[in-house]
């Protein structure tokens, strides 16, 4: 999803036969739901893999903002600019929140943003995608947010307690981001021709990749069996892709627009639907750097860095000078 | 000098509230800014607001499992509401 | 120019200069010197649309008044050319770096503070009424710009400078706020507009305290921009504001009649 194909250093799946007392406890707590605070004792491959995963989903709604803040300027009107720049300030929230989600676990965020900003780690494949048209910023809302949406929810009640709380606080703010696209999809389709056209193609561009957000089918996965053992990967991504779709095709239906895929059609025996091969190794390729935008998204967010890396001195000089004038005054 | 800003955590009490609560952490270089920063970051503004700010360093935990309370969602701006957006009725799940 | 095409044109610099600000703002989303300040900056750009926008529609609704038929704030916002917006010149500038984006912040926020103040006086109550709910809100703009030119004037020798160069630049388009013309006349004796020409000496007293604590010296050139009734409340601006535009209108330009 956002933290797609979280490594958790393991092997295999840890047997509690093969765990350690305290490891034993440890797992005691998370099978009865009891959160895991961050002064509270865990194995260092949970640290580890907690780290990796929330740090993920930080940079993915940092990143985020780029692809959608690319239309703040050329927003059509005066309310739909408002929304817009609302919502991308509350992805930057949301990055925000998680970076102190992470921060619980021992990390600062600066060391994270390097470790970003150097390659070393991935943020979600999606926001490597161009947004061309505004009805890309429909389609965005609709569907990345929709597949967002999916995957917070149960992650509200995952074992590690500043990330479960960081969650439901994400979750509350989500489901606007995600009626905001919608009602751009509306009004494009109730709209003119050349509109609905618009947001047809922008569809047909954003669907793939947001079913490929949910990751590969994570059937042979040891990291996934790991982390749900963790309770920090509550359900499969194939389970969560298939809900994806089953939800998102009556929305579509009722646009009157389809997606572009001739194999999706309904199956009543399994009460699903059936959809077609997804071409994985677009996947892999982008989120190995390939995709469209990878390098721009990255770039963007170094020059911001770096171009603001003065402001950021200036304000630490400011805070010490201030901090020794107020020394010497109460000497 | 590092320029890193260090880290405060956030407590709230809203118009209505009764207590602080804590809503999570930001950065900023001193008190001054986390303030102005938790206005932004964690009420959008609300007014009539009670924010207090910790260096994260000066706070002591006691043992775990303490629980926190949820977060209010703000108000100033209507649309951030998901009921500002009329869905047609036949649409579901959104 | 009757009271009502008065009334007019001066609820278009109003919100003129809120939406041609917010814009300006709008582009440091996502590319901020940290993540705070995105969401900060966005926060002051969504309270000036929001003024903006309540401008506009009022001025929309003058139109109608004394026209028969008045414009929608989107009309006024993506339909008129340059040479018909009525913004501050000040606005329009480039965002250029950090310093140059809050010199601009701080030179505005405190004049705009004190022309919303004596707007809430206003003898027209819908002009009072939202004068009223932007002071609250510009209190807060006034706070933070001259809390950053301190933070940057008295920081690093680097923060300094570039500092000291923004206001430098930015110094000859401060004036536009307190210079008046025919169409405030007739306004300000009506009580219905605020008198830019009283606003600058109070301005100065809340300006220069701040430069001081920053360690910035207040800029000492006579000459204004925008003077001589060739400004951007006439519908001069410079070079910047038909880029902004262009950007801005594209959609609506594009698909004319569309809803959106």
């Amino acid at each position: 999803m956002y933290a797609q194909l979280v490594e958790t250093g393991l092997s295999k799946l840890q047997a509690r036969a093969d765990m350690a007392p305290d490891e034993q406890a440890f797992q005691a707590r998370i099978d009865a739901d009891i959160k895991v605070e961050a002064k509270d004792w865990m194995p260092d491959a949970y640290r580890k893999t907690l780290v990796r995963q929330i740090q993920q989903h930080a940079h993915s709604e940092i990143v985020g903002m780029l692809p959608e803040g690319n239309w703040i300027s050329r927003a059509p009107s005066l309310k739909r600019k408002a929304i817009l720049m609302a919502k991308v300030q509350d992805e930057g929230g949301h990055g925000l929140y998680l970076y102190a989600a992470a921060e619980t676990l021992g990390v600062s965020r600066d060391q994270l943003i390097a470790d970003l900003h150097a390659g070393k780690v991935k943020y979600s494949s999606i926001f490597n995608y161009p947004t061309l048209t505004w009805a890309d910023i429909g389609a965005i809302g609709w569907l990345v947010d929709g597949a967002a949406i999916m995957n917070q929810i149960p992650l509200c009640r995952c074992s590690y307690g500043p990330y479960a709380r960081a969650m439901v606080r994400i979750c509350k703010e989500e489901s606007f981001h995600q009626r905001q696209g919608y009602d751009i999809m509306l009004s494009l389709c109730r709209g003119t021709a050349e509109q609905k056209a618009m947001a047809q193609d922008a569809l047909d561009r954003w669907w793939w990749p947001s079913l490929m957000m949910f990751g590969p089918p994570d059937g042979e996965s040891v990291h996934s069996a790991q982390s749900a053992q963790w309770k920090i990967k509550l359900l499969s991504n194939d389970e969560l892709r298939q809900r994806f779709i089953d939800q998102t095709v009556p929305q579509a239906d009722y646009l009157g627009i389809t997606m572009p895929d001739p194999d999706l059609k309904w199956n009543p025996e399994r009460e699903h639907y059936d959809f077609g091969a997804i071409d994985w190794s677009e996947f892999h390729n982008v989120l190995k750097g390939n995709g469209p935008c990878n390098r721009e998204r990255l770039a963007a967010r170094v020059k911001a860095w770096e171009d603001g890396a003065w402001v950021r001195e200036a304000a630490v000089a400011h805070a010490s000078k201030r901090a020794a004038r107020a020394k010497r005054e109460a000497a | 000098m590092s320029t890193e800003w260090p880290l405060w955590e956030i407590f709230i009490r809203s118009q209505h509230g009764l207590a602080h609560k804590h809503v999570g952490s930001l950065h900023a270089p001193d008190a001054e800014l986390a303030v102005k920063n938790a206005r932004d970051v964690y009420t959008r503004r609300n007014e009539g607001v009670s924010i207090w700010v910790v260096k994260s360093t000066d706070i002591t935990a006691s043992s775990p499992g303490d629980r926190e309370a949820l977060f209010e969602p703000s108000n100033s701006k209507v649309y951030r509401h998901p009921t500002f957006f009329p869905m047609p009725d036949e649409v579901k799940h959104l | 120019m009757n009271r009502e095409e008065a009334l007019f044109e001066y609820l278009l610099r109003l919100g003129d200069t809120d939406v041609v600000l917010a814009q300006r703002l709008g582009e440091w989303i996502g590319h901020g010197p940290v993540l705070e300040e995105d969401i900060a900056l966005a926060n002051v750009g969504l309270d000036l649309i929001g003024q903006g926008r309540l401008w506009l529609a009022l001025a929309g609704e003058v139109e109608a008044r004394s026209k028969g038929a008045g414009r929608s704030e989107d009309q006024l916002a993506f339909l008129r050319d340059g040479s018909a917006f009525r913004n501050l010149q000040l606005v329009e500038m480039p965002n250029g770096d950090f310093a140059m984006t809050m010199a601009r912040q701080f030179y505005f926020d405190h004049a705009h503070l004190l022309s919303l103040r004596a707007l809430a006086r206003s003898t027209e109550a819908r002009i009072a009424e939202i004068a009223a709910k932007a002071v609250k809100e510009v209190t807060y703009h006034v706070e933070r710009s001259a809390d950053w030119v301190i933070r940057l004037g008295d920081g690093t020798d680097e923060s300094h400078a570039r500092m000291q160069k923004a206001l430098d630049a930015l110094w000859p388009y401060t004036g536009e706020m307190f210079v008046t013309d025919a169409v405030d006349v007739a306004l300000i004796d009506a009580g219905i507009a605020a008198d830019a020409r009283t606003l600058r000496e109070p301005w100065l007293a809340a300006v220069r305290p701040v430069l001081d604590e920053a360690t910035l010296a207040l800029p000492a050139g006579q000459w204004m921009q925008g003077s001589g009734g060739r400004g951007g409340k006439q519908g001069v601006h410079t070079e910047h504001l038909g880029h902004l535009l262009t950007e801005m209108q594209h959609l609506q330009r594009t698909y004319p009649g569309a809803q959106w």
